[in-house]
């Protein structure tokens, strides 16, 4: 099903172009939206759909070492992750989304050229050290976790905001092996006024007068047992679009913190307040019951921290018709900030009742937990199919969106239409 | 300046970025001036954007660009950008 790469075969805009031209922007056609939906069109999954022009201009494109993904932009280059690649709690590397915000990406690096300084006002002193040096002298750590964009399913706001227009595969599950960034600040010490530790990775800004992309944690999250700087991801060194050498690894805590070619590790008696801590990645104060970044606290917003919970149906699509009598095999991947998934209930009636899905194997709290429920269809007709995650913490997922201007925190609950015939 | 910038980074990314020559805006007036969008970005930022911004949104869009991210606009081209992006990828009108 899937669309080749755009190297000869039809892509959506050569499609587009060649059907109905640019004016088709605003008013796709049946079929186009079909192909639409392959290329990341979120209403075939029972969410809202993503802007026309974003689906007008997505096209199926292979980074050097990645699979074909869904090209959001070149440059810098986001890349969404199909729903297929949603089937295992493990996102295959070669598959996992891509997201950098400026232009000047690292360029590939050998892993021996790799160095990572260490320092600021609140350490001890400062060090540095090489890929070989973190590997032998620090424990080594090994965790699943999911990595998501804050930004995941931005495009599905309604009304729509602006910013990368995501559907629903700007995040992945993955084992990460790396070792504690606590060991790491250990060695050279943490003062007892450390507020912030701020990360730095190799990417640059295009321009002088662009911020670069630099993010702070709070010291005791920084410091917490499951922070890691990373350098293999699913049993290989990570792929260079996602962090290669090493990466930090904030479970339960949005994709921005996970600050890929980590060059240098700062620790702060201050807080951060560069663009991207004080103006970028925030949410109006007190609006999601997530946890709050109280030194950055001196404006009307605050940081966004971490995920809510949320859930993805992976085996049907908005329109299917299921032959009556053949079940209706509900299955998909929960996740949340890391208190772990306690239940997935799946509803086919609009959400009138609920049924408890089986949890499959349990990878830890950080991870995909995957979910089925095998529905009867006796009778024919149409039904609606909802799936609603909760987390050990009690925390469930919203009937309405909770609009916020910079469109985080997207965990309404689907609802797929299917006919059974 | 600001070609020097675009044409270094392209080189520096290869292929990859390469591919963004395919990415068309719409012809009309304006455009030349909306082209400086790609000393930063590839311009699919601009079809990704749309079409749910007015013109006072675009416009919010391109003064971020100039004033968080120091985008070398000319402030007399802001107008005629925003109203570019809002004329061809702009909130279609209620009907």
């Amino acid at each position: 099903m899937m669309e080749k790469p755009d190297k000869g075969g039809v892509t959506r805009r050569n499609f587009l172009a060649g059907a109905a031209g640019a004016g088709a922007l605003a008013t796709l056609a049946p079929a186009s939206r079909a192909l639409a939906a392959q290329l990341g069109g979120t209403g075939a999954l029972g969410l809202a759909e993503i802007p026309d022009g974003t689906l007008a201009e997505a096209v199926m494109y292979a980074l050097p070492g990645k699979v074909p993904l869904i090209k959001k932009t070149y440059r810098p280059p986001n890349f969404e992750t199909p729903v297929e690649y949603f089937r295992t709690p493990i996102t295959p590397n070669k598959a996992f989304f891509v997201r950098y915000h400026l232009a000047g990406i690292p360029q590939p690096i050998k892993a021996a050229d790799w160095q990572l300084a260490v320092g600021g006002d609140a350490a001890g002193g400062a060090a540095k050290f090489t890929l070989a040096q973190l590997k032998k002298e620090f424990k080594q750590v090994e965790l699943t976790a999911v990595c998501q964009c804050s930004g995941n399913r931005r495009g599905l706001f309604e009304p729509h905001v602006p910013g990368v227009e995501w559907g629903v595969g700007a995040m992945g599950n993955a084992v990460w092996r790396g070792v504690r960034l606590k060991d790491v600040l250990a060695k050279v010490g943490v003062k007892p006024g450390a507020l912030e530790v701020v990360l730095d990775g190799a990417d640059t800004a295009p321009l002088a007068k662009t911020p670069d992309f630099v993010k702070s944690l709070p010291v005791d999250v920084a410091m917490g047992e499951d922070v890691l700087i990373a350098f293999d991801m699913n049993g290989q060194p990570l792929p260079h679009w996602n962090g290669f050498p090493a990466r930090l690894i904030v479970p339960g805590w949005t994709g921005t913190y996970w600050i890929k070619q980590l060059a240098s590790v700062r620790v702060s008696s201050t807080p951060e307040k560069n663009f991207w801590m004080s103006t970028a990645y925030r949410q109006p104060r007190g609006l999601f019951k997530t946890p709050t970044f109280t030194s950055q606290l001196y404006s009307p917003n605050e940081p966004i921290t971490a995920m809510v919970v949320n859930s993805l149906i992976t085996s049907l699509r908005n329109g299917q018709q299921i032959p009556r009598g053949k079940p209706l095999e509900v299955r998909g991947l929960a996740w949340d900030r890391g208190n772990g998934i306690a239940k997935v209930e799946v509803s086919s009636d609009a959400g009138a009742t609920w049924a408890e899905a089986k949890l499959g194997k349990d990878l830890g709290r950080y991870s995909f937990r995957e979910f089925a429920l095998s529905v009867p269809t006796r009778e024919d007709g149409g039904r609606v199919v909802m799936a609603r995650a909760t987390s050990r913490s009690g925390e469930t997922q919203v009937e309405h969106l909770i609009h916020n201007p910079a469109g985080y925190h997207h965990n309404v609950i689907q609802r797929i239409y299917v006919d059974i015939v | 300046m600001r070609t020097l910038v675009a044409v270094t980074v392209l080189l520096a990314a290869g292929g990859v970025f390469a591919q963004e020559s395919k990415v068309k805006l719409i012809d009309g007036p304006g455009k030349d001036k909306a082209m400086q969008c790609a000393a930063c970005h590839s311009l699919d930022y601009i079809h990704m954007n749309s079409r749910f911004l007015d013109k006072a949104g675009w416009t919010a869009s391109v003064n971020k660009m100039i004033n968080a991210f120091g985008a070398p606009i000319p402030k007399e081209d802001v107008d005629a950008i925003a109203g570019y992006l809002a004329q061809n990828y702009g909130k279609p009108p209620a009907k």
